[in-house]
C-alpha cells in the first residue's frame, strides 16, 4: 500500500457525497445523519482477545494511546452491551463456534474488525491443521487491520475507519453494504444435525 | 551419572542405556511403571520433578521421551518407552506418580493416539471431541475435508474414560463421571475477561465453594509443533515469539540455544550479553503487565495505567533496537539479528533510574492496601511438594519455596557470571506470588545495572551456514522465561527440517494446577488464583 493512501482518510465520505449529489430526503436524511453521528462517536468494543493482539489492545486502553479520546474505552465483557467486536488473535477450529455465538449475541447494529494477520488470513499459522484461515470464514468482517500484531496506532486507524463507515450508513431504507449480513449467515449455516439437537434440548428444558 | 546407571542396571536388567547429553534409559513398557516408581521413590535416585514428556512418532514405533530431574540431588535422566503397535498403541501412565503427567499424557493421546493405561481421564486435550485422526502422526491426513471448520458447538461431556489393566493383563475401557447429574456446574470461559485469554473452566460449586474444576484447553491451539516439522530451522524461530508473547525474547533465546548446542556454534560474547539484557528487559515488562492486569482483575484498575506507563518505556527500548513492540524476531541462530541502537545504553540507564521510584509507587498504591492484602493473603495456598509434583516452575514455584530458577540451577549464557538473588518465599499463597514478581523486577534491574556499562565490543553473530542441517540426535534445552522454565526438545534425523520439535511451556503446568489450588476455595478467589498464576493461554495451547 503506497504511503500516500494512508493519508487518504476521506474517501468514504467523498463516496457518500457523490451518492448524495442528487440530494437526500430532508427528513430521513437528517435523521440518518443524527443517528449516525451518535452511533459513530460512541462505539463500544467487546473485550475479546485470543492472543498477542489482545495485549496491544490493552496498550491501546492505557495512557499513551488512550482510546478514551475517541469514546471507545468502554470495553464490555458481555457481547449484549457491545457494538463491535475486535477479533484480536488467531481463531482456531475449537474457537470458531464460540466466535460465531459471540457475534450472534451482539446487539444490532454490530460490526467486526479483524485485527492482525491471524484474524485476516491465518497469518503465520495458515498451514496448520487447526487454524481457521481468517475470521471472515465464520463471521462477516467490516474492517481489516493488518500487522503481527498491529501497532496501537494501526488499531486506532482501523476503528476510525469503522466509525467512518458507520457515519455513512442508512438507518432508514436499507444499509450501504455490498453483502448483506443475512446473505453471509445463509452462506455459512451452522450444521443442521446439531441445530436439531439444540432444538430437542430446548424442548426438553421446556418440558 | 555412572552410579545412577549401575543402580538402575542392577534393579532392571532388561534396561539398555545410551550416553548423551543426559543418560538415556530404554525400557520395555511392561517394566516401565515399576521403573518410574523406583525413579521417584528410591532415595539414591529421587527424581521428583518431571521436566518434560515428549510424544514421538518414529514411523515404525510410537513412543514417549521422558525427562526427569531431581530437585534435591540435581541430576537428570531421560527415559524412552516405545510401542510398535500403531493400530492400538498403549503405554502405562505415570500420572499417579507425577501430577503434571496428567495433562502431558492427555496431550500425547491427543497428538498421537497413544492410550495411557490407568490414566484417570483419557479425553482429548486440545482438539474437538469429534476430531478425526491424530495430527502429529507422520501419516496424518491433513486435508481440510477430513476436518472442516465446524460451526456447531461440540457436545459437553460429563463422563470420561479410563483404561484399566486387569490382573490377567487385559485392558478394559471403563467410564468415569466428571460431574454427577446433581452437581451445579458453572461454566467460566472461554470468553471471560478474567481468564486472560480463551481458557475454559467448568466449575462445580457447592454454594460459593468450588468442588471441582474441569479444565478445557485448545481454544487457541495452533499446532505450532506440527508446523515446525515442515519448516527449516531458521523458519521455526518466529513461532517462539508467538507462544508466550510476554517472554518472546527468552523463548527465542531457548530455541536458538538448543540449535546452537546441536550444531556446536560458539556465540560471540557481545551477542550473549545483549541477549541476557533483552531477556531481563522482557522479564521486567512481563511482570509489569502481570501487576497491571492482576490488579485490574481485583478491581484496582488504576494500577494498570501506572504499570503500563513503565512498560511503554521498555517497549520503546525494544522498538529502537528490534523495530517492533512485540514479536521482535531479534535472536537468531549464532547470535542476534542487528546491533543495538545507539540510544540503547542511555535508555536502559534512564529506565534503571525510574524503576525504583516506580516500584515504591506501586507499593503505596496497591501492595499495602488493606483490601488487596485481604484478597491475597492465604488465598490459593500450594505446598512445595505440590508445585514440584505439578512442575509449576517460575515465580509460582518460588513463591512456594521451590528454588527452581533455571538461571541458577542450569546456568546458560552468561548468567553464571552475574550477581543476582533467587527470590523464594515460603508462604505459597497469592500474596507471595505477587511479591516474588515485584522482587524479581528489582533483581532484573540489578542484572541490567551490571551489564549496561559492560557490553563488550565484537561481532554480534557467529558464522553460520546458509542452510542449517542438524546432525542426527536429540537435544533438550531450558531457559528461565518470565513464567517459568521454558524447554525446547529437538530431534533431528540429519535433515534440513527437524523430525520433532516440542515446546515445553511453563503455562501448561500453571493451568494444570488451577483445579488443585482452587479446590475448596471460594469462586471469587478463582479470579485471584488465576491472576497470580499469570498464564498466557497461547503458551498453554501452542
Amino acid at each position: 500500500m503506497p504511503y500516500a493512501e494512508f493519508k487518504d482518510n476521506e474517501y468514504i465520505e467523498s463516496l457518500v457525497n457523490e451518492l448524495r449529489a442528487n440530494g437526500t430526503n430532508v427528513v430521513v436524511g437528517s435523521l440518518d445523519k443524527l443517528i449516525n453521528w451518535g452511533r459513530s462517536n460512541s462505539i463500544w468494543p467487546l473485550t475479546f482477545a485470543t492472543s498477542c493482539c489482545g495485549i496491544e489492545f490493552i496498550s491501546l486502553g492505557a495512557a499513551r494511546f488512550d482510546m478514551a479520546r475517541f469514546g471507545w474505552e468502554v470495553a464490555r465483557a458481555s457481547p449484549r452491551q457491545a457494538d463491535f467486536m475486535m477479533v484480536a488473535g488467531t481463531i482456531v477450529h475449537r474457537m470458531a463456534p464460540v466466535v460465531r455465538r459471540l457475534y450472534d449475541q451482539l446487539a444490532e447494529p454490530k460490526y467486526v474488525i479483524a485485527c492482525g494477520g491471524c484474524a485476516i488470513s491465518g497469518g503465520p499459522f495458515k498451514n496448520s491443521y487447526h487454524v481457521v484461515k481468517g475470521v471472515g470464514e465464520v463471521i462477516p468482517v467490516d474492517v481489516y487491520v493488518p500487522g503481527c500484531p498491529p501497532r496501537p496506532e494501526a488499531m486506532i486507524y482501523g476503528i476510525m475507519q469503522l466509525s467512518r463507515k458507520i457515519k455513512v450508513e442508512r438507518f432508514f431504507g436499507g444499509v450501504n453494504r455490498q453483502e448483506k449480513r443475512s446473505d453471509f449467515i445463509n452462506a455459512h449455516p451452522i450444521e443442521e444435525a446439531l441445530v436439531k439437537e439444540g432444538v430437542e434440548q430446548e424442548e426438553g428444558m421446556a418440558k | 551419572m555412572a552410579n545412577v546407571q549401575e543402580h538402575i542396571a542392577r534393579l532392571f536388567p532388561e534396561a539398555t542405556f545410551e550416553e548423551g547429553e543426559v543418560l538415556l534409559v530404554n525400557i520395555p513398557d511392561a517394566k516401565w511403571h515399576t521403573l518410574a516408581k523406583t525413579l521417584k521413590e528410591d532415595s539414591e535416585l529421587d527424581f521428583d520433578y518431571l521436566v518434560a514428556l515428549v510424544g514421538m512418532d518414529w514411523t515404525e514405533t510410537l513412543g514417549v521421551m521422558y525427562y526427569f530431574s531431581s530437585t534435591r540431588l540435581g541430576h537428570s535422566i531421560s527415559v524412552k518407552v516405545a510401542t510398535d503397535n500403531r493400530e492400538n498403541p498403549m503405554l502405562h501412565s505415570i500420572s499417579d506418580l507425577w501430577n503434571v503427567a496428567n495433562l502431558y499424557e492427555r496431550e500425547v493421546y491427543d497428538y498421537y493416539g497413544i492410550i495411557f493405561i490407568n490414566h484417570p481421564d483419557m479425553r482429548r486435550l486440545f482438539l474437538r471431541n469429534d476430531w478425526v485422526g491424530y495430527p502429529l502422526r507422520k501419516d496424518y491426513d491433513a486435508s481440510p475435508e477430513t476436518n472442516p471448520v465446524r460451526l456447531d458447538h461440540e457436545a459437553v461431556d460429563d463422563t470420561t474414560f479410563t483404561y484399566v489393566e486387569q490382573p490377567d493383563g487385559k485392558v478394559v475401557k471403563e467410564e468415569r463421571t466428571i460431574f454427577a447429574p446433581e452437581d451445579f456446574v458453572v461454566n467460566i470461559g472461554p470468553q471471560h475477561p478474567a481468564t486472560h485469554g480463551v481458557l475454559r473452566f467448568r466449575t462445580s460449586v457447592d454454594g460459593e465453594t468450588i468442588k471441582k474444576i474441569d479444565l478445557y484447553l485448545g481454544y487457541i491451539h495452533r499446532g505450532i509443533e506440527k508446523l515446525c516439522e515442515g519448516l527449516g530451522y531458521m523458519q521455526t524461530l518466529h513461532f517462539t515469539d508467538r507462544l508466550d508473547y510476554l517472554s518472546a525474547q527468552q523463548n527465542r533465546h531457548c530455541l536458538c540455544l538448543c540449535i546452537e548446542k546441536a550444531m556446536g556454534i560458539e556465540v560471540p560474547r557481545r551477542a550473549q550479553v545483549i541477549r541476557v539484557m533483552m531477556d531481563e528487559l522482557m522479564r521486567i515488562s512481563s511482570h509489569l503487565l502481570f501487576m497491571g492486569t492482576f490488579c485490574m482483575d481485583l478491581g484496582a484498575t488504576t494500577m494498570l495505567f501506572y504499570t503500563l506507563r513503565e512498560r511503554e518505556r521498555i517497549l520503546d527500548i525494544f522498538e529502537k533496537t528490534c523495530g517492533a513492540r512485540m514479536t521482535f524476531n531479534y535472536n537468531c541462530i549464532g547470535g542476534i539479528m542487528e546491533d543495538i541502537d545507539k540510544d540503547f545504553v542511555a535508555d536502559v540507564k534512564k529506565l534503571l533510574e525510574i524503576m525504583p521510584k516506580a516500584i515504591k509507587e506501586y507499593d503505596t498504591i496497591f501492595t499495602g492496601n488493606v483490601i488487596a492484602r485481604n484478597r491475597m493473603e492465604g488465598v490459593g495456598v500450594i505446598s512445595k511438594e505440590d508445585v514440584i509434583s505439578y512442575a509449576t516452575t517460575g515465580p509460582v514455584g518460588r513463591a512456594s519455596g521451590w528454588a527452581c530458577d533455571v538461571r541458577k540451577t542450569h546456568p546458560y549464557g552468561i548468567y553464571s557470571e552475574l550477581d543476582f538473588d533467587e527470590i523464594t518465599l515460603p508462604e505459597g499463597d497469592s500474596m507471595a506470588r505477587y511479591l516474588v514478581r515485584v522482587e524479581e523486577i528489582k533483581q532484573s534491574c540489578r542484572i541490567l545495572e551490571q551489564l549496561v556499562d559492560n557490553i563488550p565490543e565484537g561481532d554480534i553473530c557467529a558464522k553460520v551456514p546458509k542452510i542449517i542441517k542438524l546432525p542426527e540426535g536429540h537435544w533438550f534445552q531450558q531457559v528461565e522465561a518470565s513464567r517459568g522454565a521454558f524447554g525446547v526438545y529437538i530431534e533431528s534425523h540429519g535433515d534440513q527440517k527437524p523430525w520433532r520439535v516440542k515446546f515445553n511451556s511453563p503455562c501448561m503446568n500453571l493451568a494444570g494446577i488451577v483445579p488443585h489450588a482452587a479446590k475448596g476455595g471460594k469462586i471469587a478467589d478463582l479470579i485471584t488464583i488465576g491472576g497470580t498464576f499469570d498464564y498466557v493461554v497461547p503458551d498453554i495451547d501452542r
